[in-house]
């Protein structure tokens, strides 16, 4: 079955998004990444989606479910890399993510979850 | 409407819609129309999101249809008309289905009414048991 890759870096999973996501593919990463948050007792999740040149409800709403899921299994989630005219769309179509932290590239998300999270 | 159904044709793709698989076809395909008519970054963004909530919408309540997408013209403008047909069960309330965060299948309502933003003319034709039809029409920024 596809599934998008999730790596590990010390305390933290990383995701990057690289393929045009069916929907199916997306509620798999979404069940994916909450079971590796407890598997690997993770404190962050680091989703990059750099190369998604469409975000639409359905892949906006698997974001903000993440973040919420991850939240209530003590880890925190950061979404980087969103290109502007995603973010110009996004707002437009009735999305803000409300609750979803964001940075702008991979380093500073890191830094984000460095910063938010204890050892 | 008729205004943005007497559309000069110039030319036409049409794609079935049945699986998740034909979303991610729709929006390429959507995309390569866009960049065809010489759509900014943005405007491509805009309508191939549309095409992905409507293409959706087709699928999931519709039961599964087809799409025709066409670069149109109208006198000097150029631009993308989309049209998603299904035979489902059509949809009760329209007015209701168009608000913001209503939905009968668990997403957040944002299909209709945020596809109908991203684009510059929206149609909507739908009765019980008939199916339904949208219509949407991007133009390109002059």
């Amino acid at each position: 079955m596809e599934r998008i890759p999730i790596l590990r870096m010390g305390r933290f999973l990383l995701v990057t998004i690289q393929v045009d996501m069916h929907d199916q593919l997306a509620l798999t990463l979404q069940d994916d990444l909450t079971e590796r948050i407890v598997a690997d007792r993770a404190k962050g999740v680091l989703i990059d989606i750099s190369s998604l040149d469409v975000v639409d409800s359905f892949i906006g709403r698997m974001i903000s479910n993440i973040a919420g899921m991850s939240r209530v299994l003590d880890a925190q989630t950061v979404v980087v890399g969103m290109r502007p005219a995603v973010a110009i769309t996004l707002v437009e179509l009735g999305l803000d993510l409300a609750g979803v932290r964001t940075a702008l590239n991979v380093e500073k998300g890191m830094a984000l979850l460095q910063g938010s999270t204890v050892a | 409407m008729a205004a943005i159904m007497d559309l000069r044709v110039e030319r036409k793709a049409q794609l079935d819609l049945r699986g998740g698989e034909d979303v991610v076809r729709l929006r390429q395909a959507v995309r390569e129309h866009a960049v065809a008519v010489g759509f900014s970054l943005v405007d491509q963004t805009k309508i191939v999101t549309a095409a992905s909530e409507l293409g959706r919408n087709t699928i999931q309540y519709g039961g599964g249809g087809k799409v025709e997408i066409t670069i149109v013209t109208d006198g000097a403008r150029r631009g993308v008309r989309l049209e998603f047909t299904d035979e489902g069960p059509g949809i009760a309330d329209l007015k209701l289905a168009m608000q913001d965060g209503f939905t009968t299948g668990g997403g957040l309502g944002l299909g209709l009414s945020g596809a109908k933003r991203l684009s510059d003319a929206f149609d909507i034709e739908s009765s019980p048991g008939k199916g339904t039809r949208v219509v949407i029409v991007r133009w390109k920024a002059r």
